[in-house]
């Protein structure tokens, strides 16, 4: 018998009041794997993201970490089980520090399924990935950059010890420096083991960490493959992504 | 007047500030977290008085006292998480009216409960064993108690920003606060956060109602009292903030202080008697900081609430077999003299039933179509009914006079709380419209020499030919029709369409150049207005008028009656307050717990719908249709 894979979506439905965003959405992400979701604005990208972390008040299919079915599960059951978010717009904490915002996601360290410890993160284990963050430990939240914000978003969720991450299109309007930062810190998390959820529309950013690509269209996945094939396909790359 | 009584009184201002205080942080921290207004915030404080002095007697001595008041912090915090985990969780996701309309319904179960405990008699508490002396300040004495209750308020304060600011548990709270969702999404179980914060604000209440109880006794009227000075307070500091509440905590207590401690003022041959402010000075002060800073003194921004509701169809014009039915159903109403010549207690309920229907009517006309919940119907209402009956009692005016006083009376009224009302929205506009009619209850209940005070206004009768029932009767199914149609004619008027435009997007609206604010102002005045009416042809029906009649009560009656019939229709008031007065005819007369049966109907009614009535059926039709 094989090992399940990190993340399996099976059939993924979800609906925002009675208009239907997402159409049977499946894939897989395997452990220690960076998977891209990529497609236009409205594709279903974030939505996709939020079906999986049981955010939305309706949803059918089937979602399963590591083998273990989260889908008739709470967000924060969710959570406890493993599976990290990073919204899109963040939502830093901005009446909380730096350090409280760490501390309100803080989760005990959790293993593998094959009882393999995951990564379990400090404060001051992040501070060492992010050291900007190190410096401002005492700001509020709402006094950061976007680009601080980012990576503060990124931390807290690293705070729950995951063994997958939901990285809701982490490079939007940010800075060009923080971005190669983040695509380290991406990097760097996927040698620890880690999976990757990762949502983009840009394909330059995708190329610098992605393994395999789903490409979305209007709530329907239209074309699945490994990176380097998405980077050489210059149609499919036009007709999903440009325009 | 003397500066040191200026002084002493200031002194007793900050002892009052304290059970003020712990009563508006409670309230606060729970809205900030669960979004949820609890208007029982007050019935926890009374029930926390009536425990401790319950503990303290049973007792005894500085064990009972001391450790009774605490005993009570930590029972009323366990009847709130009760009530949180029964009942609020299962309307979280329910429209913000129903919440309301749920907690209010616990104010009348908690109250009728307390009766039946504790009795009607007041409760007289122990005095503070080892605090029964009084220090000694300018040439005064300033009780002890009082002393320590002037401490304990800041120490509190520290100790809640001390929890906030140091423990996990603050921390969750303050995240929570601003994003609550996100907060589940990172692994916190957000069930037993609102457990705990609801319980953690239960027991601030109670255990500011235990510290109040050796000063005053405990009696059944706390509960409305604390609320709407809670809310005054909440609303002044801003919402959310708990050192705001302490802040305008003291601000309330002194200025009334003060205005007691100024007392009997000569002024140009002019004589004012300053305590008689004391109740309309929490108003005064609010009016000021409200036009000054609307989200109160320390409020910030509060993060828009997603409404997960559906948003209202339009309504519609009658159709042609509607408006049939309209005017058979008059017919047969008008005929009611004759029809029902054997029972003239008919003509009686008949009456009372008419009455409801416009005061419903006129409160669905600023509810529905105009989006503002007010939670203080009864204040126009009120101003009616003694509009009316002040004109017959001081100006001897005929009937028909003092029916046209109490529309202009209820009118003025509605314009001057009005202008404050329609600068907010949701449960803002709903606690200040709430505060606006305990104010006039509390002018009407303290102004014995105009209004009679507690024993109301007597022997107001209709001038004949009205003096018999059935032509009583006729009159008030005329005002009634005509009020009822011009205000349904009016909402198809573009006055009606801009106040619909208003409610359903204020930005859009503006930018086509309607003038939200004053639209609004006067959609609120003309309820106001026909809601005068209604309280004008009551005074008559009755022969009499008292604070009872319009108290918070009367509010809440008119409420149910609208969410009864439904919101989203214009027949709605109407079937809603017919409905609800048979009813309560009949129901008053069989139980003297009247109030704990509707509040336990509404609880029905909210948990059976959560989606509102109007959602309840949707959602069976959209069950029926799937199979």
């Amino acid at each position: 018998m094989t090992a399940p894979p990190a993340l399996e979506v099976e059939r993924l439905c979800a609906w925002y009041g009675a208009a239907q965003i997402l159409y049977d959405v499946t894939f897989t992400v395997g452990r220690g794997e960076v998977v891209t979701l990529m497609g236009h604005n409205g594709a279903g990208k974030s939505t996709t993201m939020k079906a999986i972390m049981g955010l939305l008040p309706r949803r059918s299919g089937v979602v399963r970490l590591y083998g273990r079915d989260l889908s008739a599960r709470k967000p924060f059951q969710i959570a406890r089980l493993g599976v990290g978010f990073t919204p899109e717009d963040r939502r830093i904490f901005s009446d909380l520090t730096v350090l409280e915002n760490l501390d309100v996601a803080r989760q005990p360290p959790r293993l593998f399924d094959d009882g393999t410890p995951a990564p379990a993160w400090t404060p001051d284990a992040l501070f060492r990935l992010f050291p900007n963050l190190a410096e401002m430990r005492h700001r509020p939240g709402g006094r950061m950059s976007g680009g601080e914000q980012q990576m503060l978003t990124i931390a807290r969720t690293l705070m729950g010890n995951p063994l997958i991450v939901l990285l809701d299109e982490p490079s939007e309007g940010i800075a060009p420096v923080i971005v190669d930062e983040i695509a380290n810190t991406i990097l760097e998390l996927k040698k620890q083991g880690l999976s990757i959820l990762l949502s983009e529309q840009n394909v330059g950013f995708a190329e610098l960490v992605s393994d395999r690509v789903y490409m979305l269209q209007k709530g329907q996945i239209r074309w699945s493959g490994p990176m380097p094939e998405l980077a050489a396909n210059a149609e499919v790359q036009s007709s999903y992504l440009t325009g | 007047m003397h500066l040191e009584g200026l002084v002493f009184q200031a002194l007793d201002g900050l002892a009052s500030a304290s059970g003020l205080f712990f009563v508006a942080a409670g309230l606060s921290l729970i809205f900030g977290v669960t979004r949820i207004v609890n208007i029982a915030h007050g019935s926890f404080y009374m029930l926390g008085a009536y425990i401790a002095v319950t503990l303290a007697t049973a007792i005894g001595g500085a064990v009972g006292f001391w450790g009774g008041i605490l005993a009570t912090a930590v029972i009323v915090g366990i009847v709130g998480a009760l009530i949180e985990i029964v009942l609020l969780r299962r309307i979280y996701v329910a429209p913000e009216l129903f919440q309301l309309l749920a907690t209010f319904a616990l104010v009348l179960v908690i109250s009728d409960a307390t009766l039946w405990l504790w009795g009607p008699e007041d409760l007289f508490g122990p005095r503070a064993p080892g605090l029964r002396g009084a220090v000694e300040i300018l040439g005064r004495r300033l009780p002890t108690y009082d002393a320590f209750l002037i401490a304990i308020g800041p120490v509190v304060l520290c100790l809640l920003h001390l929890a906030l600011s140091r423990t996990r548990f603050g921390r969750l709270i303050r995240a929570a606060t601003e994003d609550r969702e996100m907060v589940g999404a990172l692994g916190v179980n957000q069930s037993v956060l609102f457990t705990a914060v609801f319980a953690l604000g239960a027991a601030l209440a109670g255990f500011g109602g235990a510290l109040q109880a050796a000063r005053e006794p405990a009696n059944l009227g706390m509960d409305l009292t604390a609320i709407s000075d809670a809310f005054v307070v909440v609303v002044v500091g801003g919402m959310g903030s708990i050192a705001g509440s302490y802040v305008a905590a003291v601000l309330i207590a002194e200025v009334k202080a003060v205005c007691i401690g100024i007392g009997l003022v000569q002024f140009a041959g002019l004589s004012f008697n300053f305590s008689k402010l004391t109740l309309v000075a929490e108003f005064l002060v609010m009016a000021i900081v409200l036009v000054v800073r609307p989200r109160g003194l320390m409020g910030r921004q509060q993060v828009a609430i997603r409404s997960v509701a559906e948003p209202d169809a339009p309504i519609r014009p009658a159709t042609k077999t509607a408006a049939l039915f309209g005017v058979a159903v008059l017919v047969v109403l008008a005929a009611l003299p004759l029809l029902a010549r054997s029972s003239p207690y008919t003509l009686v309920l008949g009456v009372d039933v008419l009455i409801a229907v416009l005061f419903a009517a006129s409160l669905h006309f600023i509810m529905g179509p105009g989006g503002m919940h007010s939670f203080g119907h009864a204040a126009y209402f009120g101003l009616g009914a003694y509009g009316a009956a002040l004109a017959v009692q001081w100006f001897a005016a005929p009937m028909g006079v003092a029916l046209v006083a109490a529309p202009l009376l209820a009118a003025a009224g509605a314009l001057l709380f009005g202008y404050f009302a329609v600068r907010l929205s949701g449960v803002y506009l709903a606690m200040l419209t709430l505060a606006f009619a305990q104010i006039v209850w509390s002018i009407v209940f303290q102004w014995q020499e105009i209004t009679g005070g507690s024993n109301g206004v007597l022997g107001i009768w209709p001038t004949p030919p009205f003096d018999k029932l059935s032509a009583y009767f006729l009159l008030t199914l005329v005002l009634v029709a005509c009020g009822v149609l011009l205000l349904r004619r009016m909402l198809f008027a573009p006055f009606g369409y801009a106040m619909r435009a208003g409610r359903d997007s204020p930005l859009r609206a503006e930018a086509i150049g309607i003038d939200v604010k004053r639209i609004h102002w006067l959609g609120f005045a003309i309820a106001g207005a026909m809601c005068g009416v209604a309280g004008g042809l009551f005074a008559f029906a009755k022969g009499s008028i008292s604070p009872e009649t319009i108290s918070i009560g009367r509010s809440i009656d008119g409420l149910v009656m609208v969410l009864l019939g439904g919101i989203q229709t214009l027949s709605g008031p109407i079937v809603g307050a017919s409905v609800f007065a048979v009813l309560q005819d009949y129901v008053m007369r069989e139980t003297p717990y009247w109030h704990a049966l509707l509040g336990g109907i509404i609880l029905v009614l909210v948990l059976a719908f959560p989606g509102g009535l109007a959602g309840g059926a949707l959602d069976l039709a959209r069950r029926l249709r799937r199979p």
